[in-house]
């Protein structure tokens, strides 16, 4: 495992000038009667990598994999796959394979007859089919199920026999909607790391299409936010979730104190932002250019921020005064809701690394926020 | 739950009962009668249904009947699971309610009106009138039915099993014969059986639709009835209701064990 592990720490085509795209969505235009699923939008995706569609519902995610999939055509726009233009090309013959949401188990096959329809539809020879399904079984831990039907399975069974069978062609590229949605909350944690294993031990592309965030960060190795049909930005976990290139997508990726305000002052390296509403100024490192007199977003995440009694060394800038609201202690961690003067709520969270805290914070106490010039995000988008 | 029995619904459901049921148990009755006459009891007898398969024109209508039952229920089965999957497939043609409501309307048309316009287009073409034609008059009318039932089924069919089926490289041929018509197979089946059982016991279209040489049963027996009822036809329909009683018993059997191994099944997996 240990040589996965360095190389899924050195992959990064998308920063490689010369790796070639293995996917590439060109201006591809889905319109469905006056509604615009996909718009005028470009991608590319690289071999071997494990990508991630995000959006809210509706977003034109799924269009997109359907389109890849070959069950949509685009209204304009082309779709390459490893060079070849897949424009008029039918769904039975595109070399990638998808695992739906409702996971599509043919009802009145078994597991076995699941897994070697596609095979099947090959023309491949029987005691080669026999031979692969017996793999796939192996694969998914499902030897024993091999005679039963999809019904006499419990979900996480399904689940594998839909994985199974989409694997089971050996894809060039597969395509996962939702694939753990409609599994309860534990089950879906363990089977992100089987599919995150499995995609490394088979070699595959994965694009997977989720809504949750969560699954999103932990399983790809980029992730791409979707909004009304457009791409808003594709970069790594970390850098969607520390580098955000929107208000949007700053908003839409975990929690964040978002604030509104003009640029008063630029220095080298720095900049100020009033926010006259929360009554604070803010100083933060200048990663964006922006002039005096622009109007700016600052993103902030609540782990970032600091919590003290204490009045901090400089109250000038990234610092304001509040009383305790709201405290929502989820065990490993505790969020803090703070009320400013202006009303304004502020939320701070805090690793619960020790067990017991002598005098912790408490209902209406009085606390300020402070924070780095470096913790939060300047936004010009 | 209330699970007591009241005097009211004792009575109410005798009463139902005897409504539906009497009638028919007259008939089996009477139809082991000794005597000829229909109404008066003289001794339990065999004889009529002796009589009755030495009665050749009523084993000749017997045949003629059940072979039309046969080939239309086929073919409208054929045809009404083909109008059914076009009516639910493809939601976005213009007319499309038009049709839908089409197909409906020869289940609440008047028979005369069916039967005598299916005259009257035969006649028109000059279609000898026989066997065929009534075969024929059999499809028009039952496969709405067949349609209906289908289309019943087909509105809860996930589609996606049928994307699935394509992404794994089936074409869209083997994609329905694999995919599709095995899942949707008890609704076919349904609908193959009523359509059997309405072309078996038609009266009126038949006597529209039917020319020499091609009397089916019911025809056989109501026009054996205008000259007196005999317990020989007791006897034919006691084996008709025979027929279908077995038929739905066994039907009605396989459905519930079905489900009950299904629920069972399903309960074993979530154990898991």
């Amino acid at each position: 495992m240990k040589s996965l592990g360095s190389f899924r720490r050195k992959f990064a085509p998308w920063n490689d000038p010369e790796a070639k795209p293995y996917i590439s969505f060109e201006n591809v235009t889905k319109k469905f009667g006056d509604f615009t699923a996909v718009d005028d939008l470009s991608l590319t995706i690289y071999n071997r990598e494990f990508f991630a569609l995000l959006g809210a519902s509706g977003c034109g995610k799924s269009t997109l994999l359907r389109m890849l999939a070959g069950f949509e055509e685009p209204t304009s726009g082309r779709i390459l796959l490893d060079g070849q233009d897949m424009r008029g090309i039918p769904p039975y013959k595109r070399p990638v394979n998808m695992m739906f949401q409702s996971y599509a188990l043919f009802p009145h096959m078994t597991v076995e007859g699941n897994i070697a329809f596609g095979l099947k539809q090959d023309g491949m020879p029987a005691n080669e089919i026999a031979a692969r399904v017996a793999e796939m079984l192996k694969l998914v831990k499902l030897e024993q199920f091999a005679k039963r039907k999809p019904h006499q399975l419990s979900g996480g069974q399904r689940q594998r026999v839909a994985l199974a069978r989409c694997v089971a062609k050996r894809p060039k590229v597969l395509l996962l909607d939702e694939p753990l949605g409609a599994l309860d909350k534990k089950l879906r944690e363990e089977t992100q790391f089987e599919l995150m294993d499995l995609q490394m031990k088979l070699g595959l592309t994965f694009v997977v299409v989720t809504h949750d965030q969560e699954e999103a960060m932990t399983m790809a190795d980029r992730i791409a936010v979707m909004d009304k049909g457009k791409v808003k930005q594709v970069a790594t976990p970390a850098e969607v979730y520390e580098a955000p290139n929107s208000k949007f997508v700053a908003d839409f990726i975990g929690n964040v104190n978002m604030f509104e305000g003009t640029v008063s002052t630029v220095v080298p390296g720095k900049v100020d932002i009033d926010v006259p509403a929360d009554k604070i100024t803010i100083r933060t490192d200048a990663t964006r250019d922006c002039a005096a007199g622009q109007s700016v977003g600052f993103a902030i995440r609540p782990e970032k921020i600091r919590l003290s009694r204490k009045e901090p060394a400089n109250t000038a800038v990234n610092a304001a005064h509040g009383e305790l609201y709201d405290i929502a202690y989820f065990g490993d961690m505790t969020v803090f809701h703070v009320r400013l003067e202006s009303g304004r709520i502020i939320k701070a969270a805090s690793l619960n690394a020790v067990r017991t805290v002598e005098d912790p914070l408490g209902y209406d106490d009085m606390v300020w926020v402070n924070f780095d010039t470096d913790a939060g995000i300047l936004l010009t988008a | 739950m209330n699970t007591t029995w009241s005097r009211f619904n004792i009575v109410s459901l005798v009463i139902g009962f005897a409504f539906l049921y009497l009638p028919i148990v007259l008939l089996v009755v009477f139809s082991f009668n000794e005597s000829r006459l229909v109404t008066v009891w003289a001794g339990f007898s065999t004889k009529w249904y002796v009589s009755l398969f030495n009665n050749k024109s009523f084993i000749d209508a017997a045949w003629v009947t059940i072979r039309v039952g046969l080939i239309s229920a086929t073919f409208a089965t054929i045809l009404g699971t083909l109008g059914a999957l076009a009516l639910t497939r493809y939601t976005r043609f213009r007319g499309r309610m038009l049709f839908s409501a089409m197909i409906y309307a020869p289940l609440v048309m008047p028979e005369v009106i069916t039967g005598l316009s299916l005259l009257l287009l035969f006649v028109a073409i000059g279609f000898d009138r026989g066997i065929w034609t009534v075969t024929l008059a059999h499809i028009t009318f039952t496969m709405c039915f067949v349609a209906v039932v289908v289309q019943s089924r087909l509105v809860t069919f996930d589609r996606s099993l049928e994307e699935a089926a394509m992404d794994l490289g089936a074409t869209p041929v083997t994609t329905f014969f694999k995919v599709t018509l095995p899942v949707i197979m008890p609704a076919v089946v349904s609908g193959w059986m009523l359509a059997f059982t309405l072309s078996l016991d038609d009266l009126v279209i038949s006597s529209f639709t039917s020319g020499p040489g091609a009397t089916t049963l019911p025809m056989r027996i109501y026009s054996q009835v205008r000259l007196g009822v005999t317990p020989e036809i007791n006897a034919a329909c006691t084996i008709l209701i025979a027929i279908v009683a077995v038929g739905v018993v066994i039907a009605s059997i396989a459905n519930k064990r079905r489900e009950v191994q299904k629920a069972r099944d399903e309960q074993a997996a979530a154990r898991h």
